[in-house]
C-alpha cells in the first residue's frame, strides 16, 4: 500500500502535494473503503446468520421476513436504531457518554489494518503485526469502562469493571498462545507468519505439534473471553446486570457496541486463520495474479467464517459461566495450560526435523479422528431424538 | 497426587461436556424447526387446529336462543347485553338486539355453562384486531328475530334438530364446569 503510494508521488501524480497530506488522504479513504463495502456489510450479516443460526439449533426460524430469507434483516435494524432517538442521561457524564461507543468501535476497527486478506490484500504488513492487534483490541476494553463509568449507574458500572477485568485477565492465556506461533515462525508479521505455514493442514502451525495445537483451542477461548461473547459475556449478562454497561445507550450509539461485536467475531475469525490455519495459502494451482489474488481471498474468508460459525455455535451450545468461574477458568487453567504448551513448542523447537513431523502427523490424525468422531456422536444424538431430516435452512 | 488427577479430570470433563454439548446442537441444524408460522406460511388455518375445548371469542345460535337471560345474569363483567321486546298482537317475544362486547370479555366461560340449550358458546376464532373498540362488539341480532320455544317431546323442525344437537353436544362436552362430558368418554 505505502509502495503503491510512493510510487504514485515519484510519478508526480499529485503535482506538488506534501507527502504527509497524501498519505493522510489516503489513511482516511482506505479507511472509507474498508468501512463501508467490507466491515459494515460483514458484521450486518454476521448479525442475520448469527441469528438464523442460533434459531436452528433452538428449533427456531429466526428473521425471515425482510428481503429473501431475512438477509436484509441488519439494513433494517440499522436504519431502524439510527431513526431512534439517541438519548444522553441527564446524570451522565456528558463528554466520556458520547465517545465511548466510538472508542470500542475504534478499537475494533484499527484491527483490520493487518488483517491479510490475501497475499497482497492487506492494508499495512507491520512487522509488528500481531503485537499491534493485541494493543488496539485491548483499546475496546478502555471504551467499555469508558461506557460503563460515565453511564452513571450502578449497573453499568459493574459491567465495565468485569469486561476490564476479563479483558485483562484473558490477554495472557491469548498473548501467550499467540507466542507459540511467534516462536516458530520467528516473526510478528502477519504475513510472515502466514508465509512461514504452508497450504496443506500438515504445514499448518495448527498441527504443528500437539502444544500448538492445544494453544490453539485456548487462543480460540480466550479471544471469545475478549470479545465479550457468550458463554463469557458477563459483562452484560442481563439475568444480574440488566445489559451491563450498554444499559443506558440507545439509538446508534447502542448499535455501535454490537456492531464492534459481530465484527470483532471476523477478526478473531482472521486471526486464527492466520496464525494457526495457514491464512490465505492455496495450492500453487495458477500463475494468473488476479485468479490467485481471488482464490487466497476466498481461501482466507471461508477459514475465517468458519470459526466465526464455530463461535456462533458454541454461543448457542454453553451457557453463561459466573464470574468467579471465569477468573477461575482463566487464571487456574488456561494461564498454566498456555505456560504449558509455549514450554513445550520450545521443546519441539529443539527437535529434529523428522522427529517433530511425526508428532505432527500423530496430532493431525488425532484431530481428524476428532471430527470423525464428533460426527458419530452428531448421528448418535439424531438417531436418539428420532426426528425428521430437515436439512433445508429454511422452512 | 490427589490434586493433580482433579486437576486433570476437570479439564477432562470440561472438553468432553463441551464436545458433547456442541454434538447435540450441531445435530439440530438438520431438525425442522418447530416454529408455526402464523398466519401465512401455515398448511391448515390455525383454527382447525385448535383443541376443542378452545375459548375463542363467544357465538350466538340465535335460533336456539331461549332468551332466558342466564347468560346476561351470569357475565361477571356484562360484557352481554340482551334486548326482548313483545309484538303486542302476537304476543310474539323478540330479540331487538344481542350483543357481545369482545373488548369486555375475559373468556370465563360463565354464560356457556349457564346456557340451558348450548346456544352461547366459545368458537375457535381468537383474530379479533380491530381499528376500532366499537368494532368488537358483535351484533347477533342485526333484526328483530324471535325467541327460540322448546317443543314438548323434542324439535321436530330438522333444521333447528341439527342446531339444538350441536348446542346440547357442546354443553355435553365443553360447557360442563369440570368438563365431565369429555372427560368421561375419553
Amino acid at each position: 500500500m505505502q509502495s503503491y503510494l510512493d510510487q504514485l508521488i515519484q510519478d508526480g501524480a499529485f503535482a506538488g502535494v506534501p507527502r504527509e497530506v497524501v498519505y493522510a488522504i489516503a489513511m482516511v479513504l482506505t479507511a472509507l473503503v474498508v468501512l463501508s463495502v467490507f466491515v459494515a456489510p460483514l458484521a450486518g450479516v454476521t448479525s442475520w446468520l448469527e441469528r438464523r443460526v442460533w434459531a436452528r439449533m433452538q428449533s427456531r426460524v429466526g428473521p425471515n421476513r425482510v428481503g429473501p430469507q431475512g438477509i436484509l434483516q441488519w439494513l433494517a435494524d440499522g436504519i431502524k436504531n439510527i431513526m431512534k432517538e439517541d438519548i444522553i442521561p441527564a446524570a451522565a457524564d456528558q463528554k466520556l457518554f458520547p465517545l465511548a461507543p466510538y472508542i470500542v468501535f475504534m478499537g475494533f476497527l484499527c484491527s483490520f489494518v493487518v488483517i491479510p486478506f490475501g497475499g497482497n490484500l492487506i492494508v499495512a504488513d507491520l512487522n509488528i503485526g500481531i503485537l499491534y492487534l493485541l494493543a488496539v483490541t485491548s483499546l475496546v476494553v478502555v471504551g467499555i469502562l469508558m461506557a460503563g463509568w460515565a453511564s452513571n449507574n450502578k449497573w453499568s458500572l459493574l459491567g465495565g469493571m468485569r469486561s476490564a477485568a476479563q479483558i485483562v485477565s484473558y490477554e495472557i492465556p491469548a498473548g501467550l498462545s499467540i507466542l507459540t506461533v511467534v516462536f516458530l515462525a520467528g516473526t510478528l508479521s502477519m504475513q510472515g507468519i502466514i508465509k512461514a505455514q504452508g497450504w496443506a493442514p500438515w504445514d499448518w502451525f495448527m498441527f504443528h505439534n500437539p502444544f500448538t495445537f492445544c494453544a490453539f483451542f485456548l487462543f480460540f477461548t480466550a479471544a471469545l473471553a475478549e470479545g465479550n461473547r457468550t458463554p463469557f459475556d458477563i459483562p452484560e449478562a442481563e439475568s444480574e446486570l440488566v445489559a451491563g454497561y450498554v444499559t443506558e445507550y440507545s439509538g446508534m450509539r447502542f448499535l455501535f457496541f454490537f456492531f464492534a461485536e459481530w465484527g470483532n467475531l471476523y477478526v478473531i475469525g482472521s486471526v486464527a486463520t492466520t496464525l494457526f490455519m495457514g491464512g490465505w495459502q492455496v495450492p500453487p494451482v495458477t500463475d494468473n495474479a488476479v485468479l490467485l489474488g481471488i482464490l487466497q481471498f476466498v481461501t482466507f474468508f471461508l477459514k475465517a467464517y468458519f470459526w466465526v460459525f464455530v463461535a456462533m455455535w458454541v454461543r448457542a451450545t454453553l451457557p453463561r459461566v459466573r464470574v468467579d468461574q471465569l477468573m477461575a477458568l482463566c487464571w487456574k487453567y488456561m494461564v498454566p495450560l498456555s505456560f504449558i504448551c509455549m514450554l513445550g513448542t520450545i521443546g519441539f523447537m529443539f527437535m529434529s526435523d523428522q522427529g517433530r513431523r511425526i508428532f505432527g502427523a500423530l496430532t493431525l490424525g488425532f484431530a481428524i479422528a476428532t471430527i470423525i468422531n464428533f460426527f458419530r456422536r452428531v448421528g448418535f444424538q439424531f438417531r436418539q431424538a428420532k426426528p425428521e431430516l430437515y436439512l433445508k435452512p429454511h422452512i | 497426587m490427589g490434586a493433580v488427577t482433579n486437576y486433570i479430570k476437570d479439564i477432562t470433563a470440561a472438553v468432553a461436556s463441551t464436545f458433547e454439548g456442541m454434538s447435540i446442537t450441531f445435530s439440530h441444524l438438520a431438525r425442522r424447526p418447530m416454529t408455526i408460522q402464523y398466519p401465512d406460511k401455515i398448511p391448515v388455518p390455525i383454527q382447525e387446529t385448535l383443541p376443542h375445548r378452545y375459548r375463542g371469542i363467544l357465538e350466538v345460535d340465535l335460533d336456539i336462543c331461549t332468551g332466558c337471560l342466564a347468560c346476561e345474569r351470569d357475565c361477571p363483567i356484562t360484557c352481554i347485553t340482551i334486548g326482548i321486546d313483545m309484538n303486542k298482537e302476537t304476543k310474539q317475544r323478540y330479540f331487538t338486539h344481542f350483543d357481545i362486547d369482545v373488548c369486555k370479555c375475559m373468556y370465563c366461560g360463565l354464560c356457556s355453562e349457564a346456557c340451558p340449550t348450548g346456544a352461547i358458546r366459545h368458537s375457535q376464532e381468537f383474530e379479533g384486531a380491530s381499528y376500532n373498540p366499537a368494532g368488537l362488539v358483535r351484533h347477533f341480532a342485526p333484526q328483530a328475530q324471535n325467541l327460540y320455544k322448546p317443543k314438548k317431546g323434542g324439535e321436530t323442525e330438522p333444521k333447528l334438530i341439527a342446531k339444538v344437537d350441536i348446542g346440547m353436544k357442546y354443553l355435553d362436552e365443553f360447557a360442563t364446569p369440570d368438563g365431565g362430558g369429555a372427560a368421561e368418554k375419553e
